[in-house]
């Protein structure tokens, strides 16, 4: 399972670099969401993954009675979710806007130049 | 996309998945739930609405425009974040009342802050999804 | 010490938002609700850093979870130094703003998401958690997208996708070294972390984490060779944005970076020797940009990266001269870099350009305003006693002591850089008569009325004398700055004050 999420957080990792320096910037926007999504999944391997066992007291009991999964890296994760899903909108609004006075997708259009130097 | 079963559908929908995020909101303390999920499945189901009817009229059902919620969501938790400063607590302490409400349960500080949060929530999807879907449409 | 009431820089600012946002369609109405909100925080920063100095470190622990489980938040010397100069920009900005901003930009919430950024900088200030860092990052960085792109056009949009991808991706590093971080020692608490760290058995993972974690505030600090965005973004905002941005974003990175290099990662020899290097790469590499830039704002956005090498020797060195130059160079910075970026907006105001050959012959209309800018410019190029002057001498003292001579040669280059670039701007934008260009816009400067007038001066005039305060009670500052050093170097204070035993 450990191996398993390994490969995957390099192989999300890679993507979203990959993705970030392409040109068009939907990929950039698609290279963010790859990343962030791997560093969420790093956080829960790190965590030490626990199966089956929610850290939720049950209702009979007043403690935990058996061994249960850390909750922190949920809570972390949940919040870099929360977190990218403003960040990302964002971003699509910030995109769809560039897009609208450039009339392009493409990152090159953008560079003004220096009209001194 | 509007089709009849969706459009008959969501009128069906739309109350009882606002009922279902209130029940999700109330039993987050202790059990999986809360304010923020509660919060996203009441947004969805103005979103299902919105995709039935078309966003104009989702906005007339609503009146106000969503983002109102934001502050006034906002306002709830901070409050009940800041009142255990004025009993020299710390900050976001919770307090409860003693003796659980019936139908809601138990009734304190992180319930409040819960409920804000479920308003910020709603504001903040729903201002999103109506800019973007606005600005697709044009 | 516990006192429940360091929270307030955060929750007031919080507060001011949302009524702002309450405000929505009342622009007018936001004005004032900002400025006596600001000064508000402000009087409160300033019982803060009173209280925190005269009996030490103050702690609360959030919803009253002890630390190391819940969140803490720490108020020492440094944190509450930062918080005060923070309110200190945050007023001066919010009253330029009256008159600084458009009326469109107020409209699509100027005034709010200018006190969330606000809200974030303290927060980051005042926490004791990492995770919680991040997340007032996070703020910080949503808060600083948004008033870069406001009704923005096409230059501005160009600088904000540079800012927006280069910050999401610092972020992101961030949040891996976070993980790794928990991964390794199981805690998030700052001061627990400094504790447990030394027990990781895995050295190599640990250090590839600090270096992780100095990437991540490098890019947000603008250190070379991550400084890329920031001369590519800082020019094209509105000069109050840009300003708080000048003043605050980029020292926050440096507040995170001392916080993490001196109590979770203690840098060793060869840390310092990478750090010392890149000190001064950005030393010269800032002042080599600022050389041949001839719009005002990219020759102060430059500048800034020039002058953040200082405060990257001052790590590099790591002895208590240093890091007390460092301090007082730090607390100088955040007002003079506010201070300069109101300057460009009121001569934007007066001549509508930043272009150095476009400008001109400001000193003859305006005297006593020219007068008021030249104190700024000294400050900043350390003429003494101004309050440039002080911490340079303590950190070259450091670097002789030290024996970096390469340090020593990039601070003297770098500062006479300084000087030759603020002489240039004064001889073209001051004593130069003024071109006569047709296609410029008249002086919308002189036809304010008297009030809009003063709302633009008197930040300049607030942040002065800060800035002339430092340098002429110089001995309060570096006591301060002293104070700072000492606990920096022997974090045990800071560790008891939080963890509460021990």
């Amino acid at each position: 399972m450990e191996l398993i999420l390994a490969i995957l957080i390099g192989l999300l990792y890679s993507a979203g670099i990959y993705m970030m320096l392409r040109r068009s910037m939907v990929k950039l926007l698609i290279g963010l969401i790859l990343l962030g999504n791997g560093a969420n999944m790093l956080i829960f391997l790190l965590g030490r993954i626990t199966k089956g066992k929610p850290p939720v007291i049950p209702e009979d009991s007043a403690f935990f009675t058996e061994i249960y999964a850390d909750p922190i890296p949920q809570a972390l994760i949940l919040t870099a979710i929360v977190i990218s899903f403003g960040l990302q909108a964002f971003a699509i609004t910030l995109l769809k806007q560039v897009y609208k006075v450039i009339d392009s997708d493409d990152l090159d259009d953008l560079n003004t130049t220096d009209d001194d130097i | 996309m509007r089709t009849i079963i969706l459009k008959t559908a969501s009128n069906y929908l739309l109350p009882l998945l606002l009922l279902f995020s209130v029940f999700i909101l109330l039993r987050g303390h202790y059990q999986p739930g809360g304010g923020f999920v509660g919060g996203l499945v009441a947004s969805i189901a103005f979103v299902l609405h919105a995709f039935a009817n078309g966003l104009k009229s989702t906005q007339e059902f609503l009146r106000y425009h969503p983002g109102i919620a934001i502050p006034i969501g906002l306002t709830i938790s901070l409050l009940s974040g800041v009142l255990p400063l004025l009993s020299g607590l710390p900050f976001m302490k919770g307090s409860w009342f003693k003796d659980p409400v019936p139908v809601i349960g138990m009734v304190g500080s992180p319930l409040f802050f819960d409920i804000g949060v479920f308003f910020v929530v709603i504001g903040v999807t729903l201002t999103i999804l109506f800019t973007i879907s606005e600005t697709a449409q044009e | 010490m516990t006192d429940n009431t360091i929270i307030l820089p955060v929750i007031m600012h919080m507060l001011i938002a949302v009524v702002l946002i309450f405000l929505w369609n009342l622009p007018r109405v936001q004005k004032f609700v900002s400025v006596a909100g600001s000064i508000l925080v402000l009087l409160v920063s300033i019982l803060m850093f009173y209280r925190t100095w005269t009996t030490g470190i103050l702690t609360t622990q959030a919803g009253n979870w002890q630390a190391p489980f819940g969140i803490t938040f720490v108020s020492d010397v440094f944190s509450s130094m930062l918080v005060l100069l923070a309110s200190i920009a945050g007023v001066a900005v919010s009253i330029f703003s009256i008159v600084g901003i458009r009326k469109e930009r107020l409209r699509y919430g100027y005034f709010p998401i200018l006190h969330f950024l606000l809200m974030g900088l303290n927060g980051a200030f005042l926490t004791g958690d990492i995770f919680n860092l991040y997340v007032w990052f996070e703020i910080i960085i949503i808060a600083s997208f948004v008033l870069m792109t406001l009704g923005g056009r096409k230059p501005q949009i160009g600088g904000g996708i540079k800012y927006v991808t280069i910050n999401l991706f610092a972020s992101i590093i961030f949040l891996t070294a976070i993980g790794i971080l928990y991964g390794l020692t199981g805690s998030l608490n700052i001061a627990d972390l400094s504790l447990k760290i030394a027990d990781v058995e895995n050295r190599g993972l640990v250090n590839v984490t600090a270096m992780l974690f100095f990437a991540s505030f490098g890019i947000k600090s603008a250190i070379f060779p991550l400084y890329f965005w920031l001369p590519a973004s800082y020019h094209t905002p509105p000069s109050a944005i840009a300003a708080i941005f000048a003043g605050l974003l980029t020292k926050v990175g440096i507040y995170a970076m001392l916080r993490v290099f001196t109590l979770i990662f203690v840098p060793d020899d060869f840390t310092r020797n990478i750090i010392i290097i890149i000190a001064t790469a950005t030393l010269l590499t800032g002042a080599f940009g600022a050389l041949i830039k001839k719009d005002l704002r990219q020759i102060f956005s430059y500048l800034i990266i020039s002058h953040i090498g200082y405060l990257i020797a001052g790590i590099g060195m790591f002895t208590e001269v240093a890091l007390t130059g460092l301090m007082f160079y730090l607390f100088h910075d955040i007002m003079v870099k506010t201070n300069l970026f109101l300057i460009s907006g009121v001569i934007v105001k007066i001549r509508g350009t930043v272009k150095l050959r476009e400008l001109g012959g400001l000193y003859d209309e305006y005297p006593k305003l020219s007068l008021l800018i030249a104190i700024v410019f000294f400050s900043l190029v350390g003429v003494p006693p101004l309050s440039g002057f002080w911490p340079k001498i303590s950190l070259l003292y450091a670097a002789f002591e030290t024996g970096s001579w390469i340090l020593i040669f990039a601070i003297i280059i770098s500062s006479f850089f300084t000087l030759y670039i603020i002489a240039r701007i004064w001889a073209e934008v001051f004593w130069k008569p003024a071109p006569a260009l047709d296609h410029l816009p008249e002086d919308r400067f002189s036809r304010m009325r008297f009030f809009d007038k003063t709302t633009m001066i008197l930040p300049l005039i607030i942040l002065a004398l800060v800035s002339v305060y430092m340098g002429i009670a110089a001995e309060n500052i570096m006591l301060i700055s002293k104070h700072i050093a000492v606990e920096m170097i022997d974090t045990s204070p800071y560790i008891q004050a939080v963890l509460g035993t021990n």
